[in-house]
This record gives C-alpha cells, sequence and structure tokens, in this order.
C-alpha cells in the first residue's frame, strides 16, 4: 500500500495579502506587479494605493484580517517608514512572524536589509527578485502563523 | 476561541470583528457557531447597497457617503466587494483605494470580500460578515457590489436601501426598460453628472419610472434620481437625504419589517438549500444512488424518476 503524505498546505485564495506602498513615493508599478501576480497565483489581495501612512497601512492590516503585509518602497526612506509600521503593529498586538508576514520590497541595499530583518521583517525582496520565489515564501511561512496552526 | 472574539467585537475590538468576518468567510462550521452567538445582537444596523455598472464611481461616491455619515456621529461599516477569479481562486480588491482616508477614524470599519464563486454580485459571506459589523456596533453599513451588469440583483435581498449608481452615455432608453437590475433600485444616481450626456440619462430614467408609474405607486415609493459628481461633493449630501428619506418611508410603511422577514426567509431557504444539496451530493458517491445514474445512462430509468428516488431516500418525503 502506498502511504500518501500529507503536506499542510493551506489554500491560497484563503491567504489575504495587503500590498501598502507608504510614504511620498508615487512608483507604484512594482506594487502592482507583484498584487496582479499575487492574484494569479491564487491569492486574496488587497491594494490600497499609493501615499499611505504607517497608521492607514496598520488599520487595513486590522480591519482586513491579513496573513501577509507586503510593504513597497522606492523612496530611500524604508528604514523611517518600515520601523514605524512594524511600532505600530506591536502596540495593537500584531506580532511579526507569529500574526503576519511583513515582507519588503523596492530599492533596499543589502545592510539595512539585514537590520530590517532583525526587526521583524520576514524577508527583503530587491529589485530583480522573481515572483516565483516571492510566492514560495509566501507558501512555505505562512502555514507557520498562529492563526493557521490552530486550524 | 470564538466566545472570546466575540466578546471583545461586542465590545468594541476591531481585530476581533475582523477575524470574526475571516472565520465566517473561510469556514461553515465556524460561521454556524458564530451567527448562533451573535444573532441575538443583530438588528440595530441599517443596510444601504450600492450597486452599478463597473467604473460608475461606486466607491468614490462611497468614499464621500462615509463622510456625510460621519458628520452625523454614525458609526459606518462598509463591505466592498470585488470578483475572484474563477481560473485562479486570486482576487485583487481595490474598492478600498478611494476610502483609505477614513481608515483611522475609530467611528468606520472597511472591509474587502472577493466573490469567492458567487455569481450574484455580493460574496458568499456577505450576509454573515453584515451580522458581525452589525453586531459589532455599526448604525449604517453599506454594502459595495461587484461591478454588475444587468442581472446580478443579489443585493436587493440583503439591503434595506439599493442605491444603483450609473453614469451618462451607457446606453439608450431601451436599457432603461430592461427587466433585471433597473427594477431593484430604491434611489437612482447618475455620477459623472457634468458629463456630457447626463440629461439625456436623467431624462430617460426619468420616462421610465413614468412607465412603471403603477407598480411604484402601489408600492408607494417612487425611486428619486439624485445627480452627483462625486469627485467634488456635489449632490452627496442630497443622496444622504433621498437614502434617509426611503429609510422613514420604509419604518412609516411597515415595509421594512416585510422586507426584514423576507430576508430572513431568503437566508433560511438558501441555509437549507445549500444542506440538502450537500446530503444529496454525499449521497450521490453512495453505490446505490450512484448505480442510479448508471441505469439512467442504459436508459432503464430516467432522470425525473431517480430523482424522485433521490430525494424521497434524502428526506424521507416525496418532493
Amino acid at each position: 500500500m502506498k502511504i500518501l503524505r500529507v503536506v499542510a498546505m493551506i489554500e491560497r485564495s484563503k491567504v489575504r495579502v495587503l500590498i501598502a506602498k507608504p510614504g511620498l513615493d508615487g512608483h507604484d508599478r512594482g506594487a502592482k506587479v507583484i498584487a496582479r501576480a499575487l492574484r494569479d497565483a491564487g491569492f486574496e489581495v488587497i491594494y490600497t494605493g499609493i501615499r499611505q501612512t504607517p497608521e492607514q497601512i496598520v488599520e487595513s492590516v486590522i480591519q482586513e484580517d491579513v496573513d501577509v503585509l507586503g510593504i513597497s518602497i522606492l523612496s530611500g526612506a524604508h528604514m523611517v517608514l518600515i520601523p514605524k509600521i512594524l511600532k505600530l503593529l506591536e502596540e495593537k498586538g500584531i506580532k511579526p512572524n507569529e500574526d503576519i508576514l511583513v515582507l519588503a520590497g523596492g530599492i533596499i541595499p543589502p545592510d539595512d536589509a539585514e537590520q530590517l530583518e532583525k526587526m521583524g521583517v520576514a524577508k527583503v525582496f530587491g529589485p530583480g527578485s522573481p515572483i516565483s520565489e516571492i510566492i514560495k515564501f509566501i507558501d512555505d511561512n505562512v502555514p507557520k502563523l498562529k492563526k493557521f496552526r490552530k486550524e | 476561541m470564538i466566545d472570546e472574539l466575540i466578546d471583545r467585537m461586542l465590545k468594541g475590538d476591531k481585530r476581533a470583528a475582523a477575524r470574526l468576518i475571516t472565520l465566517v468567510e473561510n469556514d461553515e462550521e465556524k460561521a454556524r457557531e458564530i451567527v448562533k452567538k451573535i444573532h441575538p445582537h443583530t438588528g440595530n444596523a441599517y443596510i444601504v447597497g450600492i450597486t452599478g455598472p463597473p467604473g460608475a464611481g461606486k466607491s468614490t461616491l462611497l468614499d464621500k457617503l462615509i463622510r456625510v455619515a460621519r458628520e452625523e456621529g454614525k458609526v459606518v461599516g462598509v463591505i466592498a466587494i470585488d470578483p475572484t477569479s474563477p481560473f485562479t481562486g486570486g482576487a485583487l480588491l481595490g474598492d478600498r483605494i478611494r476610502m483609505q482616508r477614513h481608515s483611522t477614524d475609530p467611528g468606520v470599519f472597511i472591509r474587502s470580500m472577493a466573490t469567492r464563486g458567487s455569481l450574484g454580485g455580493l460574496a458568499k459571506a456577505t450576509n454573515d460578515a453584515i451580522k458581525v459589523l452589525d453586531a459589532y456596533g455599526c448604525d449604517v453599513i453599506f454594502v459595495e457590489t461587484v461591478g454588475v451588469g444587468q442581472i446580478e440583483v443579489d443585493i436587493v435581498k440583503t439591503a434595506d436601501t439599493v442605491v444603483l449608481v450609473t453614469i451618462p452615455g451607457l446606453g439608450d432608453d431601451i436599457q432603461a426598460i430592461k427587466a433585471g437590475l433597473m427594477e431593484i433600485a430604491d434611489v437612482f444616481v447618475i455620477n459623472k453628472a457634468d458629463r456630457e450626456g447626463a440629461d439625456a440619462t436623467y431624462f430617460e430614467l426619468n420616462l421610465m419610472l413614468d412607465l412603471e408609474k403603477e407598480r411604484w405607486e402601489k408600492r408607494g415609493w417612487r425611486p428619486p434620481i439624485v445627480e452627483t459628481v462625486a469627485t467634488t461633493m456635489k449632490g452627496m449630501r442630497e443622496l444622504w437625504d433621498a437614502i434617509n428619506e426611503h429609510r422613514k418611508f420604509l419604518e412609516e410603511s411597515g415595509e421594512l419589517d416585510k422586507k426584514r422577514r423576507f430576508r430572513a426567509e431568503e437566508e433560511v431557504k438558501t441555509i437549507v438549500s445549500d444542506r440538502v444539496a450537500r446530503i444529496v451530493g454525499k449521497m450521490l458517491s453512495d453505490e446505490e444512488v450512484s448505480s442510479l445514474i448508471d441505469k439512467i445512462v442504459e436508459r432503464e430509468i430516467d432522470p425525473y424518476s431517480a430523482a424522485d428516488e433521490i430525494l424521497e431516500k434524502a428526506l424521507g418525503v416525496k418532493a
């Protein structure tokens, strides 16, 4: 008899992803491409548009009850805005890597990326990251979130 | 876990309310448990449906309606629905973009939902999500449907007041007299009314309403037509007034109670037929029943008689 291995997989359409663009840069092509690609991969993607404040992003995370927050920044302000978002999330009792996966993308130098990943960003995806890599990262890590472990 | 979430939600915890909506969306068994427990806390919110074709400006209109309702101190809930891809199961929910300024307002709760296979313009769990927001304490809940065409009219079973948003230049007077969507409006909005053709659209809608005089005279409500330019707030207060007038009409005429009774009936009908469908689906996998299917193919029995047999087995009655 063949033994079937059951892999803990979560239906992608039940995984909610918020793609957010904080700060003042209006370059949203990348964010839209990612949002579209994740949609095509079968995720439920919420896109909130450009020029979002960290407060607006965190409130959207709460009301939409998302599992993944993808932050796209090309303005260079990532070391100000991303820590602020992480701090606000903590204040609301949302723990990175426990309750939510925070991903970052855009122009983020390797040193900064390393620091951000220490602060709670699950992974920084720089320019040229293949979409398949981002999808695989979400597939691999979302099942580890508390919400899905319980279910 | 669910009891704790409900307790927190009833005390006004947004995160708990949001998680409950996720649960009613994802998990049918939990949805049952949640609805059973929150049902006594519902029935206070007034539900306004916003429907219309894609690009008519529903989200922008809603953004401004939230503003007007907030000026009156109302706690506002929004459920904004966008389509799920029939091919991948994924969705891109973008209605929030237009309403983001209200995100940080503690008196506003905005939730995006994907249709997840439902075809009537709403998401399958819309009614349960409305119940969560109702119990959470919203005074008014706006439900924005997907962009609709002609027959996605489920909103009429969900909303107390249906606002149909159209724009100039979408079609001629024949479109206005077709059955379906045009029949369900309690309030008509011509948005982008600064564009050419607004007068003609107004004229055509008005003419259509004149032709239906008998119907609305019997109902006691002639749907008003409000011209708006949502981006500049033009006509928005008039629209809010029209919605409230319709509400007043429903309350005073006793129509609201009738509507809510009809809604309860529809809801329970859907639940029952879903469950029967599931029972029958399960039966079809058992051997005895699947041999019936073979018999249909072999022309030993006809499909209607087979259905009689299956239903009698499932429900113990002749259906």
